[in-house]
């Protein structure tokens, strides 16, 4: 046994919605360091999110200073860097003075909405679908480039004289690395550009014709690169002090960052990451699959020259926040962890189901007019039954997810990871474990984001040789094992599906 | 019925008369609505705020209810949120040591597994979250019965099978075992259970040194010992996990 640490490490950058962290792994995947930094969240109008993009350079400096000093290392310990971001997050620089020409624009910000209906126009929202895998929906980068150019005054005659440069956060954190005004590289990754309704899912390259009806000026686009390759290495500003020379190698969106921690290299293998919402990707390797049951076609990854990897993602919207809501909305519990207790305290939902479409459903119906809705109540029903009923959407939803995959892709699941902060709950994942009738695993490392990123950048500088190498590192924390009567499931699962019925047409449109 | 304490039923009525919403009320207001001397609610009153169940304001000098009061009833810390704090420590504790973790709290005459982490070989296991392992033999078990007296007191009433030929049953043998554990801040079962098993376990506290819990590895003799001892490296493993969770849940440091 070992607690010691002793390089060679890889340090991994994770610039998230609510904070930027770095964390310094070791050859075996474990944590030797670890350091973070929030930002502010700017909120200029309802709807609107904001981040400054200086203060989060700034931040990410700090926290990769900070992780350094930690781990005791020194630029010789550390073989390359690598990043994982918040996806679509927008933002526009100017590239001689290095500044933020505008405020980030964050994936939450609706302001694009209305902008994708016009884009969409009699086709609708899945104008593009078959070029990108992408609905038009307001999360995704490039109308939020447009919305930029056209509304703040200056930046669309100063993005066609080549003054700006766009990027999504991987972008603008790889080119203040690499030296930023003196000869920094404005590259992406293929996971981040499949993000931003402006590239063809077929051949990884920019689509002209989208970017020209969307009004985006190619030449502020940066080159697409693979997700696991030396890109540059770190060069001037306080960092190039501290990480001169060390390889920049990695850049892979939050999502699809965590699908490469938890080593899911083969086809039919899946993640799924519980936290506020759920983010669930199946590796679907080199077929692309376009959905008929409303999931994103997105890239998986690609490492070097390799072949990319495709994935299907399945969004759901509410999750924990739905557990934060019965905390902090109903007051039925002092603490998220406590909807264990709560729930555990009856045998069962008592008949009670909870659909928490409180904005819309979303994949696999994609249905704006539903509402949230609890069925089933009769006078049995308590508030130890409604807790039960939280945990079970969590459950239902993700086997709706699974259920769009299979028919998709024509692959069963055969187990499923997971990770985020739901993963606690005990109870929660013997049901989903039940409901899925399929196992449901723990790796060992929670941060499977950040280890995506070090893994991918590892990999580049032959750190790790291959995917196999990968493997042998994870470990199994926790495996649920399915336990339910089918004939139970079925039931269960009629009752979940009526009462996803009755949330739907309720707002007026 | 025998009779009750002055002093204490005093003091009962002034916290009544103090709860309900947000009322603050100055020393002659008390001391008229329960009919005493301003003297004696005084006095009553200065004990109630050392214990801290009554607070005083400041500015206005008015009682009002203390903090202490609001956590007697929440002192109670959810196993799920133990669990969920001590989930990356527990990881890592096993990723360490090779060996398999659990996390355990008292539960009616035994120790209640909450959190349980596989060894880290990949061989088949199942998860044991819900098992009960009894107290007087399991390292878990013995740092509970040291720790909570309200543990002490099941050990005690338990019936102590013995399980294996080390199993200790003997009262004063055991008390002597806890003593150590007292002293040494871990417990150890070298094959008291199980045969070809060991394990050591640390206490975790929570933010007013109580225990909450324990956690602890097991794992095969021959890989956990040596010369028929606990490997000194992993109960330093195990005991700094038990810091860490407990540094969490707002323990100060030993």
């Amino acid at each position: 046994m070992t607690d010691t640490h002793t390089g060679p490490f890889i340090a991994a950058i994770d610039q998230g919605t609510t904070s930027s962290r770095c964390i310094i792994f070791d050859r075996d995947g474990r944590i030797v360091a670890v350091d973070q930094k929030e930002h502010e969240q700017i909120f200029p109008k309802p709807g609107w999110v904001e981040h400054d993009a200086a203060e989060i350079w700034k931040n990410v400096q700090d926290v990769v200073a900070g992780a350094m000093v930690k781990a005791g290392a020194s630029r010789e310990d550390i073989l390359s860097i690598g990043i994982t971001n918040q996806r679509e997050t927008t933002m526009l620089w100017d590239k001689r003075t290095g500044k933020p020409v505008h405020n980030a624009i964050v994936w939450q910000d609706t302001r694009t909405d209305v902008l994708c209906k016009k884009l969409g126009g009699e086709v609708g929202q899945d104008r593009w679908r078959q070029e990108t895998g992408l609905p038009l929906a307001a999360y995704f980068a490039g109308p939020k480039i447009a919305w930029l150019l056209d509304n703040v005054s200056g930046l669309r005659e100063r993005a066609e004289a080549g003054e700006l440069l766009f990027g999504t956060m991987d972008s603008w954190v790889i080119w203040n690395l690499t030296g930023g005004v003196n000869g920094g590289v404005h590259v992406t990754d293929v996971t981040n550009a499949s993000r931003t309704l402006l590239m063809n899912l077929e051949d990884l390259s920019w689509n002209e014709a989208i970017a020209e009806e969307m009004g985006v000026p190619m030449q502020v686009l940066p080159e697409i690169r693979s997700s696991s390759e030396v890109y540059g290495t770190v060069t001037g500003g306080p960092l190039g002090g501290l990480l001169a020379g060390v390889p920049v190698a990695s850049a892979l969106g939050d999502q699809q960052a965590a699908l490469f921690g938890q080593t899911c290299f083969a086809t039919g293998e899946a993640k799924s990451t519980y936290g506020t919402g759920t983010f669930m990707l199946m590796n679907t390797g080199e077929k692309l699959i376009h959905s008929e049951s409303g999931l994103l076609t997105t890239v998986g990854y690609r490492i070097g020259d390799q072949d990319p990897v495709y994935a299907l993602e399945g969004s759901i919207a509410v999750t924990g926040s739905l557990v934060q809501w019965m905390r902090d909305q109903m007051g039925l519990i002092k603490t998220a962890a406590e909807i264990e207790t709560l729930a555990m305290s009856v045998e069962d939902n008592g008949g009670a189901y909870f659909v928490p479409a409180f904005s819309g459903l979303f994949a696999p119906y994609w249905r704006s007019d539903a509402r949230g809705v609890i069925a089933g109540l009769t006078r049995y029903v308590t508030k130890a039954h409604i807790a039960r009923a939280v945990l079970e959407a969590t459950a239902w939803q993700t086997r709706e997810i699974t259920d769009a995959m299979t028919k998709d892709s024509g692959v069963e699941l055969s187990a499923l990871k997971v990770d985020g902060g739901m993963t606690s709950n005990n109870l929660l994942m013997q049901f989903l474990a039940d409901v899925l009738d399929a196992p449901v695993v723990r790796p060992m490392v929670a941060e499977t984001t950040c280890l995506g990123a070090a893994y991918a950048a590892g990999l580049a500088v032959g750190f790790w040789e291959n995917v196999e190498d990968l493997r042998a590192n994870w470990r199994r924390a926790a495996e649920w094992t399915p336990d339910m009567d089918p004939e139970v499931r079925d039931r269960e699962y009629k009752n979940w599906l009526k009462a996803v019925e009755r949330t739907m047409g309720w707002q007026d449109e | 019925m025998a009779k009750n304490i002055q002093s204490l039923e005093r003091a009962a009525a002034m916290l009544r008369l103090l709860a309900g919403g947000e009322r603050r009320l100055g020393l002659s207001d008390i001391a008229s609505s329960l009919g005493l001397a301003k003297a004696t609610a005084h006095g009553i009153l200065r004990t109630l705020q050392h214990e801290g169940f009554v607070e005083q304001d400041p500015g206005s000098g008015r009682y009002q209810l203390g903090a202490e009061l609001l956590r007697l009833g929440t002192t109670y810390l959810d196993v799920h949120e133990l669990r969920a704090r001590a989930l990356v420590w527990t990881d890592d504790l096993a990723r360490s040591s090779g060996e398999a973790v659990y996390l355990g709290v008292l539960h009616q005459h035994g120790v209640l597994i909450v959190h349980h982490v596989f060894r880290p070989d990949d061989s088949r296991q199942v998860l044991e979250v819900g098992a009960m392992q009894p107290l007087h033999s399991t390292a878990l078990g013995k740092v509970l019965a040291a720790t909570d007296p309200v543990a002490h007191a099941e050990l005690v009433d338990a019936k102590r099978e013995p399980f294996t030929a080390r199993t200790v049953t003997e009262l004063d043998e055991i008390e002597r075992e806890l003593d150590l554990t007292r002293s040494q801040g871990y417990a150890t079962d070298n094959e008291e259970t199980l045969e070809g098993v060991a394990a050591v376990a640390a206490p975790i506290y929570d933010r007013r040194r109580l225990a909450v819990g324990a956690v602890g590895i097991t794992g095969a003799v021959e890989r956990v010992c040596r010369d028929g001892e606990l490997r000194p490296e992993l109960i330093a493993a195990v005991r700094d996990t038990a810091r860490s969770v407990s540094r969490d849940l707002g323990a100060k440091p030993f």
